[in-house]
């Protein structure tokens, strides 16, 4: 297990960075949320198609069985890091990481079937669980299957649904629970009409919005069952996506470290570049200290993830590497955007800067897949260190 | 030769057969042993070494693992600041005079850097040398130096010439601390103990064999040794010890618990993780023949990790916490941050970010070195060192 980047790795992010300096600059980013904003579709299908087909990003972490990449979990996070840097409005967060973990874990011959239109790019799904979700807390099933094979529930705080062919949504059974698979691919946006309503809600990030999902009645596959209440396919999708979140959020830091420096070089107030005053060159170095901190715990829960089985439960190791990963990252990532913002002034506090879609960003992303503070707690046990009785 | 590991080892093994550490006094057999080369592979022949790689010294150890060693926690700076420094600028008498008797501890070195006067900016130091025919007077005062009431021989940079900028008029010298005139006083520290002392200079008369490099070049001569004693300081792996230490206390004392000091605790527990993984990442880029700048954010991120840990155990003792274990003003070889108590680990981590660079220099070397950012002004570069204020 290494904590550095293999060559096969750093060329899958030198694609990646080409395409998003070529296709996705801060302009672009921008115009989309305000379109986005006006009602318009908040993902660039033209860039996620070049992404998931062209370079193959949408299979990473799918087995060659189902046509996908065979790659792991280390090769996604570098995907992450460079989405993150980029605040690349794509739902490869939500389709080729949670969805797909999802159907991983579940298995069987419905799953397959979508894995294999997954790793194609020829289908993007959506896994209809809140954002907000605790690995460690997983929310019971807000919907159910009714006895004609349709499902009926509203699920809120969901990503990547807009984007989303097929719903992945877990329900309620008569007996037990389980994981449906919903056609979303004539979803209608924001209307009453239609079995599937997804409504997206004014959100915090602009760049990656959640919305509201209404099932009424939609036709539905099982793709999973279980008796008792719990949801092992949600839960191992979630803690997977946490550990891989933390990529994510790397690159979001890196692009606020790399920013900041660049600017505080460049500006000069009382004759002489800002960056030259040590308040502001501290608080960098702090923050290039927990950067680095950052790609140490981010690459160890990479690490871990590939060597982890994909279906059955994560090991300790690998569960203590994810919540550690987390628990620094999202911290991270949220002072890096506030100190990018600080540290530009004025400008930072702009709309025509990208600084914001950054905060914006990691403030979402802090909140999402359980908090630093979830995290933490889940470590008392690993740790040895009892809680208070 | 080409060394390799085997031949090295071999080369240990046919010293051991021939000196049984058993039969024969202590010193004799280290002397014997640095006479062999095995003391320190990576110097050259008829020093104590071999000319091999120095990550062959691995198998020397190895190899002779039970025998008697040099203390190398007594000589430290010995070994770590003042050898490689000797090796560096020493004449061929000085390399053959010094180096033995360093590494097998019949010689221990203190150094004679840091004054009162000059901390962080280490070349504004005040210490005269003025040359007297074939011998330099020295006059002036050192701090912070441990183990001067120990030592035979101090590593000393002094002002020869005052009249040129700072960095430009310093030399450096081996100091005899033995010579007239040469003074040790402990200093006590906020903990109540002495590790360290300060060393008075009075008229002190040092022959010109004992300079060390070009007379005017000993900020040169004194970066080889700093460089040093910052792989030194960074590397040391006790962070580990701290957190481990602070959390018997919590699994111990369950009463004591709160759900505040909890969120605190696991926020360190996850700090230390990510620096454990900080290093073992660091190490691996080492490895790989790619040295990383993470090196000399290590020893920041370790003092912010222990004071922290340390000042929440005390909280976390509430009453115990008000006592202390001993204010007896001792001289301790080491220092002990786990068989002390709290009260002792926190006011001992508060020295972590101020000895061997302070917190806020490391900063300014990170945002200039590694992130490229401005450089400090340097009102003092063209000013001669007897204008400076101060």
């Amino acid at each position: 297990m290494t904590l550095l980047y293999t060559d096969v790795e750093e060329e899958l992010r030198a694609a990646v960075r080409g395409l998003l300096a070529d296709t996705c600059p801060p302009s672009a980013v921008l115009a989309r949320a305000d379109s986005a904003a006006a009602g318009g579709v908040p993902y660039d299908a033209e860039l996620w198609k070049a992404l998931a087909r062209d370079i193959g990003v949408a299979g990473l972490l799918i087995p060659e069985e189902f046509g996908g990449a065979g790659a792991s979990a280390r090769e996604a996070a570098v995907v992450l890091e460079e989405l993150g840097r980029a605040v690349a409005p794509v739902p490869f967060l939500s389709s080729a990481v949670l969805a797909t973990q999802a159907l991983l874990v579940a298995g069987g011959q419905v799953a397959g079937e979508l894995l294999g239109r997954l790793a194609s790019g020829e289908a993007t799904a959506a896994l209809a669980v809140s954002f907000a979700a605790s690995p460690y807390a997983p929310p019971a099933p807000a919907a159910s299957l009714g006895e004609d094979g349709t499902v009926t529930g509203t699920v809120t705080g969901v990503i990547g649904a807009e984007a989303a062919d097929v719903l992945l949504v877990p329900v309620r059974l008569s007996h037990g629970v389980g994981l449906c698979a919903v056609d979303a691919s004539s979803a209608v946006r924001g209307s009453a009409e239609g079995a599937v309503r997804v409504t997206t809600v004014t959100s915090l990030d602009l760049t990656r919005p959640i919305a509201t999902v209404e099932f009424a009645s939609a036709p539905a596959r099982i793709v999973a069952r279980a008796d008792g209440l719990e949801l092992p396919w949600v839960w191992e999708a979630l803690a997977r996506g946490a550990g891989l979140l933390a990529s994510e959020q790397l690159g979001v830091a890196e692009w606020c470290l790399t920013t900041t420096v660049a600017y505080v070089k460049e500006r000069k107030q009382f004759a002489r570049p800002v960056g030259s005053f040590q308040a502001v060159k501290h608080r960098l170095a702090d923050l290039w200290l927990e950067v680095v901190g950052a790609r140490a715990a981010a690459r160890n829960a990479a690490a871990h993830l590939a060597e982890a089985p994909a279906a059955g439960p994560l090991g300790d190791d690998a569960a203590v590497a994810v919540a550690v990963a987390q628990a620094h990252c999202g911290v991270v990532a949220v002072h890096a955007a506030e100190e990018c913002v600080q540290l530009h002034g004025g400008i930072g506090m702009t709309w025509e800067h990208p600084a914001h879609l950054y905060l914006k960003r990691a403030k979402a992303d802090q909140i999402a897949l359980g908090t630093p503070g979830d995290h933490r707690e889940a470590l008392a046990g690993p740790a040895d260190l009892p809680a208070p009785v | 030769m080409a060394w390799d590991e085997a031949s090295v080892a071999e080369r240990a093994r046919a010293f051991l057969a021939e000196h049984d550490p058993a039969a024969m006094d202590r010193l004799e057999f280290l002397r014997a042993r640095f006479d062999a080369g095995l003391a320190w592979v990576h110097f050259p022949e008829g020093l104590g070494g071999l000319g091999a790689p120095r990550e062959l010294q691995a198998v020397v150890e190895r190899e002779l693992k039970g025998t008697p060693d040099n203390r190398p926690g007594r000589i430290g700076i010995g070994l770590g600041m003042a050898a490689p420094t000797i090796l560096a600028f020493g004449t061929e008498e000085q390399k053959k005079r010094f180096l033995r008797p360093l590494w097998t501890g019949e010689e221990v070195w203190c150094q004679l850097f840091s004054e009162p006067g000059a901390g962080s900016d280490l070349a504004s130091l005040a210490t005269r040398a003025v040359r007297e025919g074939d011998e330099w007077v020295v006059d002036g005062q050192k701090v912070w130096t441990s183990s001067a009431h120990l030592a035979r021989w101090g590593i000393l940079v002094a002002r020869t010439d005052p009249d040129v900028p700072k960095h430009r008029g310093l030399t450096y010298f081996v100091c005899d601390m033995h010579a007239p005139g040469v003074e040790v006083r402990p200093l006590r520290q906020i903990t109540g103990e002495a590790e360290f002392n300060e060393v008075f200079l009075t008229g002190v008369r040092l022959p010109d064999t004992l300079r060390l490099g070009e007379v005017g070049d000993g900020w040169r001569v004194a970066q080889t040794t700093l460089m040093n004693e910052r792989v030194a300081i960074g590397g040391t792996p006790t962070r580990r010890t701290m957190m481990g230490v602070v959390a018997e206390t919590w699994r111990s004392r369950p009463e004591l618990r709160t759900h505040e000091l909890h969120q605190r605790l696991l926020k360190l527990w996850v700090d230390a993780e990510v620096m454990r993984l900080t290093g073992v990442r660091l190490r691996e880029q080492l490895a790989a023949g790619h040295p990383g700048p993470e090196g000399s954010a290590m020893k920041l991120a370790f003092a912010r990790l222990h004071q922290e840990l340390s000042g929440l155990e005390v909280e976390l003792l509430r009453e115990d916490g008000l006592a202390y274990d001993d204010w007896t003003f001792r001289r301790p070889e080491t220092v002990d941050f786990v068989g002390r108590e709290a009260g002792y680990r926190y006011l001992r981590a508060k020295g972590n970010s101020i000895e061997g660079g302070t917190s806020e220099i490391l900063r300014n070397i990170i945002a200039e070195r590694v992130l490229g950012l401005p450089a400090e002004p340097r009102a003092d570069k063209d000013v001669a060192w007897k204008d400076l204020p101060r």
